[in-house]
Order: C-alpha cells, then structure tokens, then sequence
C-alpha cells in the first residue's frame, strides 16, 4: 500500500516537472507567455499538495509543525504577495535579487537541518550534497542581499574593493570547501558552522568589487547559483521535484550569465575580479569632447524626427534612470501616427538584468514587435534616417570596433550607420567604461543636451506644434 | 539512489539548456523571474524539514525556510505574471468600451 503510495506521489512530481519545462518552453513567444507562466503555477500547486500528502501520510509531524507551515507560508506569501504587486518595474532586478536570496536561504537551511537531524555518520552520499548545498545556498544568500542593496542604492554601486580582497576570497573559498570536507569526515556543528559563516562573508565579498553595469552578469550567476543549491537539496531529502526544477533554473542562469556577459565581451572570471570602471589609469584628455560637437535644440531635432521615414529609438539605463519610459513611448506614438516607422533597439545590458529593457518598454505601452534585438535590428541603420540615443552610451561606441579601447570587441549597435543620430543626454559625461564616446563627434550626430524625461516632453510638443 | 539522482540533475540541465535558449531576449527578464519562481519548490523541502521538527531549534529553522520559499514561490509567479500582461502586440487604438467612443476624448486616451 505504501509502495503505490510513493509512486503515485513520485508521478505527481513528474507531472509537475513536466509543467515546469512546458511553461518555459511557451515563454519562447510572448502570445504564449502567459499561459506558460499559468502551467507552472498548475505544476508548483501539484507538487506542493503533493508534498503536504508525503508528510500526512509519513506520520511524523506534530500539530506544531502544521502551525510552523502554515504560519510560514501566511507570513513569506503575504510578504511575496506585497512585493510583487507593489514593485516598480524599475526595481524589477532588486526584487528578483531578493527572491535568489531567499530561494538560496531555503535551499540553505533544508540542509542544515538535515545535517542536524542525521548529525551526519551516514556516508558521502548525502554529505557531499549537503555540504554543497549549505554553501552555495549561503553564497548566494548574502551575496543576493548585497546586490539587491547595490540596485537599490543602499549598498554603493560603486566597486568596492581593498589590496588583498583577492587573497581574502581565496582564503574564505578555501575555508568554506576544507572545512566543509572535514565536516563530512567527522561531522560536527562548529564545523559546519565556520562552513555557513565562511560561506556568508564569500557572498559579500564576491558582490562588493562589482560595479553597477555588471549587475545584469552577477544577477544571472546568482540565479544558477540558486538553482543548484535547490537541485542540491532535493538530494539531500531526496526529492525528484526539486532536482529537476532547480537543475532547470541552474541552466535557465547559466545561459543568462553566458548572454550577459558576451554581451559585454568579458569573462565572467573578470567580472567577478572587478573593478573594470573603476580606476583612473584610463586617459580621458583625448581633448575632442567638446570640439567637434555640434548641438542641438528642441525645435530643429523635431523637424528631423517629424520629417523621418523611419527612425530607430536606441534606449540604455539612463532611460529607466529618469524614469522616461512613458515619453519616449508617447514620442514614438505620435511619429507614428505620422506614418513614421518607428522602432527600438535594445543592446542585451540596455538595463540592470537580463531584458530588462524590454520590461520598462512594454509596460509604457509599446507593443514588443517594435522591440528588436541587437542582430535584427543592426543591418537597419543604413536604412534609418534619425537614431535617438537616449541614455546609451557604451553600446553605441564604434571606438568598440578597434582594438585597444577599454570596451574594444564589445558589440555594439550600428547607431554610426543612420543617416543622423541624435543623442539626448544630460552633459558629455562619459559612460561605465570611462571613455569618450565617438559617436558624439561624428559630424552626423547631433546632441541635445536636456534631462531625457523633459527632453521627450519637449521633443514630443515641438513634433505637435510643427504639424499642428 | 545518488547516481539516479545524479543522472536526472543532469538530464534536467541538458532539457534546460535546450528549452531556454529558444527565449528570444525580449522576454528575458519574465524568464529569470519564472525561473524564479520554479526553484521556490524548495518550499517542499521547507514543508519535509517541519515535518521531522520536534524541538524548537527546528521549528524555527523550518518556519524560515517554509517563509522564505512561500515569499519566493507566491512572489515569483505573481510578479512574472503581472509582467507577461503588459507585452502587448499591438495597443487597442481606443481602449474603452465602445459605448465610450462617442466621447469626444475617447481618442486621446490612446
């Protein structure tokens, strides 16, 4: 009886499973997104219930460990419930941050208590895991909080770094992994101790040294991170659901880490070294900012955008920064109500995750046919009469075509190649890299120098002045 | 017991790596959130973990985990849908019912 028990409860976990790859499988196409979205949801309630019938069924929990679940989920879903709903798009990185530290944290403590419960003595087999778990589990906890608190503006964006963090890293990396080796030897709670406190100052120190621009990679990395320590505490309790469900997020970041960080044309190892816009070393008296650059005001930038054919808008964080999303769409409208073929061109880091950009844009209303990648939309700016550069700056820099140039190999958008550029931006400061921006002295750029949420706004009253 | 294990972690990353690589970028960022929302099935190691507590220690271990994978699973699916509603094809050129199109604002909503 409690054999068909079992494997009636391990072909409910499949079926979740299969829920799961089906719901990301019909995220390759946004018409089909949110249904995907619905049969993950149908899949996590199966293996929940299902999970709630494994632990009836055992016998084992007490009335109090009822009153602890259910205290647990009134108190984490009311707070996830909040959050969600409340959250600005915005802050959409913090927010997935937040949820790779708690996903982490739980990953976490299963082990920990599990550890706690054997007290260790049965073997590698589980050990091995369990310790695995406990580590990248508290990795990505601390580490998670800290790049949350880096996008929210608590922690500095700025890298932070001393001489010796290498050495430091090194030391707690080695720390965390000897000493969890001789907890699986001879298991004991000090020892697994300084294996979490180890753990949980890596974390911190491995986010610190990164900088602001790199978010999008260090992201994407802690939510690999976090799907592996969930597949590893589906080892630990033995449980198919999680094993599948966190090897699938492990893949999901891991290929996002990929993207991102070719996106930037950098190795995830130098990422996480650090300090890429950090010093000084690099000249910036190349003495061409400011001669050579021609301005631009309201009125005639209008004409240009109101007489286009076709105009390709280029937008990067400064966009989100100034929170611009809904003029810029209201621009967009109005050309195109003139019969102007208007779309967008988002670089992979345009924001601080992964499509983050294209996040912003659709909830400003602007349908996501018009949001092209990098490789669709390239060959279009020979075609293009007026690119508008709204707060992108490294992803735009042909100085990106040559060797020798803090961001040479990086791909970047054609925006060189429309007929006239204009680049909305607040002063000549330069972007993440340090560097001074070529396309800003091409004699077919012009700039106009406004805040990019008043500059749209005016922008977008002087095409309604022109045409009427 | 561990082999098996081992070999369906592995079969998942493989079955991961294929079905995520055909998201188009647009739709990254639901991605990472959905994919969120999937390791918050931690939730039923939070649940196993409270059903083998007797003391207080492991209750509150528990009640941790169990929050902290609720906050990830109810928070995960709600905002990653909350997302995916706003990627719209094409925007409706009068978004109100039609009874309103009489209006002589009923465009400039749009």
């Amino acid at each position: 009886m409690s054999g068909t028990f079992n494997t009636v409860i391990q072909l409910i976990y499949v079926a979740a499973a299969s829920c799961f790859v089906l719901g990301l499988h019909m995220m390759n196409n946004p018409a089909t997104a949110r249904r995907g979205n619905q049969v993950s949801v149908a899949g996590m309630v199966a293996a929940i219930v299902a999970t709630g019938a494994l632990v009836i069924h055992g016998g084992l929990i007490d009335a109090t460990g009822w009153i602890v679940i259910a205290a647990g989920i009134l108190v984490g879903g009311g707070l996830g419930l909040y959050t969600a709903r409340t959250v600005k798009m915005t802050a959409m990185p913090q927010l997935v941050s937040i949820f790779n530290a708690v996903g982490g944290g739980a990953a976490a403590l299963v082990a920990i208590r599990d550890f706690m419960t054997i007290g260790g003595g049965v073997g590698a087999s589980t050990s091995v895991p369990t310790l695995l778990d406990v580590i990248i589990g508290s990795v990505t906890f601390s580490g998670s909080i800290i790049a949350a608190g880096k996008l929210q503006g608590v922690v500095t964006s700025a890298p932070v770094s001393f001489p010796g963090a290498r050495i430091v890293n090194l030391l707690l990396a080695v720390i965390a992994v000897g000493f969890g080796a001789y907890v699986i030897a001879s298991p004991s709670m000090v020892g697994l101790g300084v294996v979490i406190a180890a753990a949980l100052i890596f974390g911190v120190s491995m986010v610190m040294p990164i900088g602001g621009a790199d978010m999008p990679v260090v992201i994407s990395l802690l939510n690999a991170f976090t799907g592996t320590a969930v597949a590893m505490a589906g080892f630990v309790i033995n449980n198919t659901g999680l094993i599948i469900a966190g090897a699938l997020v492990g893949a999901s970041g891991g290929i996002l880490t990929k993207l991102m960080a070719d996106a930037m044309n950098r190795s995830i190892g130098n990422i996480m070294i650090g300090g890429f816009g950090s010093g000084d070393a690099i000249v910036a008296a190349v003495g061409v900012a400011g001669a050579g650059v021609q301005s631009i005001a309201a009125d005639d930038a209008a004409i240009q955008l109101a007489y286009a054919s076709k105009v390709i808008i280029v937008p990067g964080y400064g966009l989100a920064a100034a929170q611009a999303q809904h003029e810029v769409a209201a621009l967009a409208n109005l050309l195109e109500s003139r019969g102007v073929d208007v779309s967008y061109a988002i670089h992979p880091v345009a924001g601080r995750m992964p499509g983050h950009m294209n996040v912003l844009l659709a909830e400003a209303n602007v349908p996501y046919p018009l949001l092209k990648e990098m490789d669709e939309i390239n060959p279009e700016f020979s075609r293009t009469d007026v690119a508008l550069v709204i707060g992108a700056n490294d992803v735009t820099n042909p100085a990106a075509r040559r060797p020798g140039t803090a961001i040479s190999g990086m791909p970047i958008l054609d925006v060189d190649a429309a007929k006239s550029i204009i680049v909305i931006k607040r002063s000549m400061g330069h972007g993440y890299a340090g560097i001074d921006n070529e396309l800003y002295t091409n004699p077919k750029t012009s700039m106009f120098f406004a805040d990019a949420k008043k500059g749209l706004a005016q922008l977008t009253a002087s095409v309604k002045t022109l045409v009427g | 017991m561990l082999l098996t294990d081992f070999i369906i972690f592995v079969l998942s990353l493989w079955v991961g790596f294929e079905v995520i690589s055909k998201v188009p970028a647009t739709l990254h960022t639901p991605l990472m959130s959905a994919a969120n929302s999937i390791h918050g099935i931690v939730l039923a190691g939070g649940i196993v973990i409270a059903a083998t507590a007797h003391n207080l220690v492991g209750y509150i271990l528990a009640f941790v985990a169990v929050a902290f994978a609720a906050m990830n699973v109810v928070g995960g699916y709600v905002v990653t849908g909350r997302m995916l509603k706003m990627f719209k094809r094409r925007i409706a050129p009068v978004p109100a019912s039609p009874a309103v199109e009489a209006s002589p604002n009923g465009k400039a909503a749009a």
